[in-house]
């Protein structure tokens, strides 16, 4: 399992093979409350880098997730329709979202490490 | 919202974050959207034992003189003269053209009127009265009290223990008494559909109240998010988001707030409108509204008729953590109103299907 990647919309990047699997932060998680629902993209869909392409639904409010990278969406987290509360739970592991197939894998590398992360994080404190 | 420095604090600012609120702008003040449980947690205790809320950001005010509920009506189609001592009614303050410009609360506490109303709304809503009394009728806000609301149906056994005197109340039963040795005033009331008390105390008293509170068995504090999940649930108007100066109190199907000889009398601000929309019918209704499936729609989500164009808009919506699904509600043309009516909610430009339906969602528990 490689490194974690971040973006400052609080999205994780983790390279899967020829695919990078998509989540939000524990400290996305957090600040979000309990999630009750998400809206996946469509499996084929081409997104650009930065491209609003899910929707998670905590209690309280809706909030966007972004594509890190450009690339085409070739899996969706199935298991969120039936548990949206996964994405509490494991934020980072059973509570991923999607799948990308990078168009550039060199996108993936110049995210944000997980210490520029935290320094990020806590900038916005 | 504004910054963090220009906000206001409540008597219990320090004990919220002790607890670990995590704390939001609201109304101006400083207040706790949640503590570390989670909304969906503060929510469910609310319902299965008792929560602990602040309100201290509420406006609460009393009226006093000869005449103070004859000069309140000037401002509100309620029958307040016909309000007995010690009970409490919920009513509207309306505009000349029909509008409403706020809810509240008033309780007749014998010797004077006790008023709650909205905190966004505080700052218009006293002056409003204010205009309308005559000489020796004065109003007198009361910043130096806090208001705290314990919900739940474990809230009528701490009553007996505690405060007897409170656990005799029936639901709007309004009562001067002490709990733990400090005096309050609490009426049976609140904004959960739950039984329980809203707690009327000195700010100097309020976090020794609220922490003696806290330290009963079952009581957990709970914060604004839980509160408006609780209320929509119950079915209960958020000022602002379902009912303004643009919607009249027949179109939010609070006709049952004009008190039966005012509606004979028509003396009230807005009487005109209120009058012809009770007679024909108003265009549009407030309405209960349950999507399908689990995904919320939010306020402002436009309302279509099922294949059809646009008939109306949402005005709070979310999820019911004890319904354990969607619900909203909103105002459509009276065409669409009827229970049952299947329309779509334009959530993110995409259909999501949805019935009108009854209201309260989730069935209240007042003491009666």
């Amino acid at each position: 399992m490689s490194e974690l990647k971040f973006t400052k919309d609080h999205e994780w990047v983790r390279q899967d093979g020829d695919a990078a699997v998509i989540g939000i932060t524990d400290h996305a998680q957090n600040a979000l409350g309990d999630v009750v629902f998400v809206e996946l993209p469509e499996v084929g869909r081409e997104v650009a880098a930065g491209e609003a392409c899910a929707v998670v639904e905590s209690v309280k409010a809706a909030s966007d997730v972004y594509a890190p990278i450009a690339g085409r969406v070739v899996e969706v987290n199935a298991a969120l329709a039936e548990d949206p509360a996964l994405i509490n739970q494991d934020p980072a592991g059973q509570g991923w979202f999607f799948k990308i197939e990078p168009k550039d894998p060199a996108e993936i590398a110049a995210l944000l490490d997980e210490a520029a992360y935290a320094r990020f994080v806590e900038s916005e404190a | 919202m504004a910054e963090p420095d220009t906000l206001l604090e409540t008597p219990l600012g320090g004990l919220h974050r002790a607890l670990g609120g995590r704390m939001v702008g609201f109304a101006g003040y400083a207040m706790p959207v949640q503590y570390p449980a989670g909304i969906m947690a503060e929510h469910l205790h609310c319902r299965s034992a008792a929560a602990l809320f602040d309100v201290s950001h509420m406006g609460q005010a009393e009226l006093r003189g000869e005449g103070a509920a004859a000069a309140l009506e000037r401002v509100t189609p309620a029958d307040i003269q016909g309000l007995k001592p010690g009970r409490q009614r919920y009513g509207l303050l309306t505009t000349e053209a029909g509008g409403i410009f706020d809810d509240f609360m008033v309780a007749n506490l014998g010797d004077r009127l006790f008023l709650v109303v909205n905190a966004s709304r505080k700052a218009q809503d006293f002056p409003l009265i204010e205009a309308a009394l005559p000489a020796g009728v004065t109003l007198r806000p009361l910043p130096e009290r806090a208001l705290l609301a314990l919900q739940g149906p474990a809230v009528a056994g701490l009553l007996d223990r505690l405060a007897p005197a409170l656990a005799a109340l029936s639901f709007m039963g309004v009562a001067e008494a002490e709990i733990g040795g400090i005096p309050v005033l609490a009426s049976r009331s609140g904004y959960t559909g739950e039984d329980g008390v809203e707690i009327s105390v000195a700010a100097d008293r309020a976090e020794a109240l609220a922490r003696l509170l806290l330290e009963q068995p079952g009581v957990q504090p709970a914060g604004l998010g839980a509160r408006d999940s609780l209320r929509l649930e119950a079915g209960l108007c958020l000022y602002g988001n379902d009912i303004d100066e643009t919607t009249s109190p027949v179109e939010a199907a609070l006709t049952w707030a004009i008190g039966k000889r005012r509606r004979m009398a028509w003396d009230f601000p807005g009487a005109a409108r209120v009058r012809q929309e009770l007679a024909d019918g108003p265009a549009r209704l407030r309405v209960g509204l349950r999507p399908e499936g689990r995904q919320p729609a939010r306020a402002h989500t436009p309302i279509h008729a099922a294949d059809g164009g646009p008939v109306g808009e949402v005005t709070s919506g979310g999820f019911g953590p004890s319904l354990n699904a969607p619900m909203a509600m909103g105002y459509v043309a009276r065409a669409q109103a009827e229970d049952g009516t299947p329309l779509d909610l334009m959530v993110r430009g995409k259909a999501l299907p949805a019935r009108i339906a009854p209201t309260p969602f989730v069935p209240h528990r007042y003491k009666r």
